[in-house]
């Protein structure tokens, strides 16, 4: 087993560890921490159904973002939706047989890499050109883009410049799913790609893309509008009814 | 008043978004809360010694105690999205003025304190170390934020400012940095009932006087009732309502349409306040312990309804948060929503038939609607989500003739706040406010010259006070702001021989 085989297999393991056990941890603060009052920005639906419409149009066309300005909306969208298709389409490493609807998009996911970068390039252009953004970027900000834009840029070399060996890097991540390592392809673009995405792993849940997670918590986006029909009171507040009167 | 001279915003031809200006508004801050004042409401009388300590353990406890504080810290991304949306920034050009520059005042303290990356990378991530300037900051900046949720529509995660500005607010009063302008109001409403301190005898003078005034007027004798035990409706209603300009016109309204319909109804002199500025400090002790003076009124007083006047950021206590901590209301009539708005019970009426009106009584203006932010981005009215857009526009266009609505994106949803809510109304921010109402200006210049409106209505004391101090400064006149029930109570049409059996009722009674 080569040094580089074992170092990666290694990372992936403490990567992947970091991601899920520290996004889970806020994910539990999240759900934990009470909502005290109801605040949905309004006009907001008035029953679940409603909020579920309302949450899934945030989420797949980011409604407010469209409303509020349309090339943020624009680039945000391209490099989401882009960035959705490429690790749809990398689903095909990790499965054995690949599932069918992966095979599917194959073709999409290779070329919404373009996208996705295009999309990168507008948001770290509207970041670096308007004076607003740029005043409220902090130097993480600009990094985050970049480190994507590296990913995406040395996967898109792969894919259409300088190939790797798939069929070798595919044993490696199923031999890593039990614990029995087969050696990974020493390509530098991969070895590049790789280690930069071990990176986004273990920034995920220190970072702003808690965002992700934090979405589907945003109080005022997730709550229903019905105070006067149901009285609505979070554990800490009712520790606090004993001091009411009548 | 040593108010610092400035410069009135120019109203451009069109919206522009303005290019920053650093630091232009740092050195607006209203008065600091006296030691007296602050204990009063169980806070620190001044600047405790200890106080970045204390500051930090509140943010931790705060974080644990509200989801959408510990969301909003971590989730925004820095997309510049709220960035042209606050009426503060585009009347000021302060940076910091900018939603997401605002809560980072906060969040780049959190991060440092709170999260692993501003721990170990501070300079990377924008994060801060509590100091004395960046609590300086705070009492500025947090204190030019209304609090009025524009930027939480346009937020792609609903990240809404005003929650951070009343986290921020809560952490400098628990630290002994208190404003005066709201804890001193607070307090009066802790002893006296409301935020003018008006005592009781003093209240139901003011309303003997205005009972007078309508029968000169219109012959008729339309009662204000205080103290009624017994009647069905118990009206709260901003303390402004029964001495200023032109909210004691919109009273006269409500009290016209209460009377035609023969329902009877009474104020209350403990609970004679709909405001609530515990919202704008962010503590839900103090706003709990005012919502349960209008529990107690209405248990005392043995009414069936309560029905909330015409005040915006009282409308969203009442509407999204009375049930929570004042209720259940269960021993209310249950086929009455808790509480109502004074619109959802002229609206229906009018929709029953059971006004009339003459809106030719209103020919003399052409009228458009000014969307208090509180109202139409924090509760609703009505059973339909935007009933708080239709409700009061179908009022206005049965009481009027001519109606013209504002540009689309300075209504409704997105309408700009007045520049005086949030606990901001005061005169040591005066510049704040002329500055901050700008955008609404610039809607409203637009639809004078347009469509040659005179005046406008609104349905919050807030915006009345403030519109009438701050339209002399961009060239239109104090009165032509008016109160929607104004508009009502010019139109309706009083019978002087009307008697209806409910008002016999309480003449017996009393
Ligand atoms: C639930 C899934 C997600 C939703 C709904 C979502 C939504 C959004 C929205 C609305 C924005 C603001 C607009 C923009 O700048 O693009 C945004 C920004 C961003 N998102 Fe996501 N996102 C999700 C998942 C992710 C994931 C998995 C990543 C990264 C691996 C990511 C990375 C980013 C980055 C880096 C930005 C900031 C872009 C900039 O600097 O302007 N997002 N996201
Ligand atoms: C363990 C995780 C990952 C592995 C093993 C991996 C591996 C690869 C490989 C082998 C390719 C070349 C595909 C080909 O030659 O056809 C590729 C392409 C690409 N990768 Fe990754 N990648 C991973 C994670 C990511 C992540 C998280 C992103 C985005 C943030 C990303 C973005 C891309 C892009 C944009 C391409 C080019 C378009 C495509 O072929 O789909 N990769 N990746
Ligand atoms: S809540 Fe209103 S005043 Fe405060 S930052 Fe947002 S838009 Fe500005
Ligand atoms: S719109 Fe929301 S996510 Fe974007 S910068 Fe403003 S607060 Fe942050």
């Amino acid at each position: 087993m080569s040094v580089l085989t074992t170092v990666f297999a290694v990372l992936f393991y403490v990567a992947t560890a970091i991601l899920l056990v520290f996004t889970a941890h806020k994910i539990w603060r999240y759900a934990k921490a009470p909502a005290p009052l109801k605040i949905p920005t309004t006009p907001a639906p008035t029953t679940r159904s409603g909020v579920v419409f309302r949450m899934v149009k945030e989420l797949t066309i980011f409604e407010s973002l469209f409303k509020a300005n349309k090339w943020t909306w624009l680039f945000g969208w391209m490099f989401h939706f882009g960035l959705l298709l490429v690790l749809l389409r990398h689903l095909r490493y990790f499965t054995d047989p690949v599932w069918g609807w992966v095979v599917f998009i194959q073709p999409f996911g290779k070329y919404a890499a373009f996208m996705m970068l295009a999309g990168l390039a507008g948001l770290w252009a509207r970041r670096i050109f308007v004076d607003r953004v740029r005043y409220i970027s902090a130097p993480s900000d600009h990094l985050m883009l970049l480190l994507l834009i590296a990913i995406g840029v040395t996967g898109a070399l792969m894919t259409f410049v300088d190939h790797t060996d798939i069929v070798a890097l595919k044993a490696f991540f199923l031999g890593l799913f039990v614990f029995n390592w087969s050696p990974l392809p020493d390509d530098l673009i991969l070895i590049v790609h790789l280690s930069l995405v071990i990176l986004l792993m273990i920034i995920f849940p220190f970072s702003k893309l808690l965002h992700a997670p934090g979405i589907f918590f945003s109080p005022t986006r997730n709550q229903v509008d019905n105070p006067r029909e149901r009285r609505h009171v979070a554990s800490w507040a009712a520790r606090l009814e004993s001091t009411k009167t009548g | 008043m040593a108010v610092a001279e400035f410069k009135t915003p120019k109203i451009g031809e069109y919206p522009v978004i303005p290019h920053l200006q650093e630091g232009v508004m740092a050195h607006s801050k209203p008065y600091v809360a006296k030691p007296d004042l602050q204990e009063k409401l169980g806070y620190p009388g001044e600047l405790v010694d200890n106080w970045k300590e204390v500051a930090i353990e509140k943010m931790g406890e705060l974080t644990g105690k509200y989801r959408s504080l510990q969301v909003f810290l971590d989730s925004c991304v820095k997309c510049g999205a709220c960035t042209d949306k606050c009426h503060y920034y585009l009347g000021t050009t302060d940076p910091k003025n900018m939603p997401v520059a605002r809560q980072d005042l906060f969040r780049k303290v959190y991060r440092r304190y709170f999260t692993v990356s501003g721990k170990l990378f501070p300079k990377l991530v924008g994060a801060e170390d509590l100091t004395e300037e960046v609590l300086d900051d705070w009492y500025s900046y947090f204190h030019q934020c209304s609090q009025c949720r524009r930027c939480s529509v346009y937020c792609p995660y609903g990240i809404d400012t005003a929650e951070i500005s009343m986290a921020a607010r809560e952490v400098m009063d628990v630290v002994g940095k208190g404003q005066k302008y709201c804890n001193e109001i607070i307090g009066k409403v802790h002893v006296i009932g409301n935020n003018l301190g008006l005592p009781e005898p003093a209240l139901v003078d003011t309303l003997e006087g205005l009972e007078e005034d309508v029968e000169e007027e219109t012959g008729v004798q339309v009662r204000f009732p205080v103290d009624e035990k017994g009647a069905d409706v118990l009206l709260v209603t901003p303390s402004a309502d029964f001495f200023a300009e032109p909210h004691i016109d919109g009273l006269i309204g409500y009290a016209k349409v209460f009377h035609q319909a023969g329902i009877s109804w009474t104020l209350s002199s403990y609970a004679s306040e709909a405001a609530n500025f515990g919202m704008f400090i962010g503590s839900y002790e103090n706003m709990q312990k005012l919502a349960l003076r209008i529990r107690q009124a209405a248990i005392d007083l043995g009414v069936k309804r309560i029905v909330f006047g015409e005040c915006g950021h009282a409308w969203r206590v009442a509407y999204s948060f009375l049930n929570t901590l004042a209720g259940p209301f269960d021993f209310l009539d249950p086929s009455y929503p808790v509480p109502q708005h004074i619109c959802e019970v002229t609206h229906g009426l009018i929709q029953e038939g059971r006004l009339t009106l003459d809106p030719s009584k209103n020919d003399d203006m052409v009228l458009t609607y000014h969307d208090s932010c509180n109202v139409a981005r924090a509760s609703r009215m009505g059973d339909r989500s935007g009933g708080q857009f239709e409700i009061p526009r179908e009022i206005i266009k049965s009481v009027c003739n001519h109606y013209v609505d504002m540009p689309s994106y300075s209504i409704k949803e997105g309408t700009y706040c007045c520049g005086g809510g949030g606990g901001l109304l005061t005169d040591d921010l005066i510049e704040l406010r002329v500055k901050g109402a700008l955008p609404r200006m610039e809607a409203l210049k637009n639809v004078v010259e347009e469509y040659g409106v005179t005046h406008m209505a609104a349905i919050c004391a807030i915006c009345k006070s403030q519109f009438s101090k701050v339209f002399p400064y961009y060239d239109f006149e104090m009165d032509q702001i008016v109160s929607l029930h104004q508009l009502v109570s010019n139109a309706i049409v009083l019978q002087p021989e009307e008697a209806t059996p409910s008002e016999e009722e309480q003449a017996d009674a009393a």
